[in-house]
């Protein structure tokens, strides 16, 4: 991957003890919480309907992303090319997006939708993947565009509880994104806004 | 002679356009990181791959899965196409799957075609097979 930095694979022992911090939180129950109270019950009138079948079609596309960032999680974790502490800051970070797909799929379906099923299949730039910068460095520019992906989702979507949830969302998404930078020997944090 | 205010505007508001239509590719890479979760160059993921982006009419690839809003929406692809759908996918198409606010600023959807027009002419980004 063209992303990533030579001196990636040499910097990541030295941070060995900023990464081993990670790890002993995990996204607690709270936003399937909040997603869940958003039923299809309560929504009266056409207008409404209209908003829900959005906001599905929204809920969604990012229910795809996370499934697609689960995959390429597990591509990284099962290459081999990954040394603890990083194996499980990778696995980690696959369980964040699993709970996310969880409760996106559950909110679809209480909007009345139908979840997108995960792919039998992704295909992923393996053939450029040889070594522990190329899997941090593949993993960050999927986190960083799961950023923007929810910037831009947030904005449009009608119902505010929702918005507010995927902002928790993207919140998780850039913290995974600022350690892989990290992790890569790149400054953690670009700049003080993300678009 | 004195200026019309309006040919002044017109020739203002040209030069601007203009300007905004020139697009820089390297500006548009780092744009082109805001897709990456759900598109690449070469191959599919939720979204479409962009190889072979131009000049292919929109809802083609025969790997992938459209909605059919954008199946219907008798689209090409060119740089007029892309510009008025980056900048309200939902508004230009009702109904895509691409759920997304959209690329509001001129000058960033002028950035991000012109990388788009020049990643996806380069073989080394987009090989042979990788544009059907």
């Amino acid at each position: 991957m063209s992303s990533t930095t030579p001196q990636a694979s040499t910097t990541i022992p030295a941070r060995r003890s900023f990464l081993s911090g990670f790890g002993k939180f995990t996204l607690s129950a709270t936003a399937i919480a909040l997603l869940a109270g958003r039923d299809r019950l309560a929504l009266i009138g056409s207008a409404e309907a209209k908003a829900a079948g959005n906001d599905v079609a929204i809920l969604n596309a990012a229910l795809a992303a996370e499934q697609e960032a689960i995959a390429a999680y597990q591509v990284g974790a099962s290459s081999g090319l990954l040394q603890k502490p990083v194996l499980d800051l990778a696995v980690q970070f696959q369980g964040h997006h699993k709970e996310h797909a969880t409760a996106l799929a559950t909110t679809v379906k209480k909007l009345g939708g139908t979840p997108v099923a995960a792919k039998t299949k992704y295909t992923f730039p393996v053939e450029k993947l040889k070594t522990q910068a190329d899997v941090l460095g593949f993993a960050a520019e999927l986190e960083r565009g799961a950023v923007s992906a929810y910037l831009g989702a947030i904005p449009i979507l009608d119902d505010r509880e929702l918005a507010k949830v995927a902002a928790s969302i993207l919140g998780d998404e850039a913290m995974h994104w600022a350690v892989l930078r990290q992790a890569l020997g790149q400054p953690p944090v670009p700049s003080a806004f993300v678009s | 002679m004195k200026l019309p205010f309006t040919l002044f505007l017109g020739l203002t508001l040209g030069a601007s356009l203009c300007q905004a239509a020139d697009g820089d590719a390297g500006k548009g890479a780092q744009i082109y990181q805001r897709c990456l979760a759900c598109h690449s160059l070469e191959h599919n993921r939720s979204g479409p791959r962009h190889c072979g982006l131009f000049g292919r009419p929109a809802a083609t690839l025969p790997d992938f899965t459209y909605s059919q809003a954008l199946k219907s929406a008798g689209l090409t692809w060119d740089a007029a196409t892309l510009d008025r759908f980056l900048e309200n996918p939902l508004k230009a198409v009702p109904g895509t799957r691409m759920a997304y606010a959209g690329v509001k600023n001129a000058q960033e959807r002028a950035d991000l075609i012109a990388y788009l027009k020049q990643a996806t002419h380069d073989p080394d980004k987009c090989p042979p097979g990788s544009s059907r």
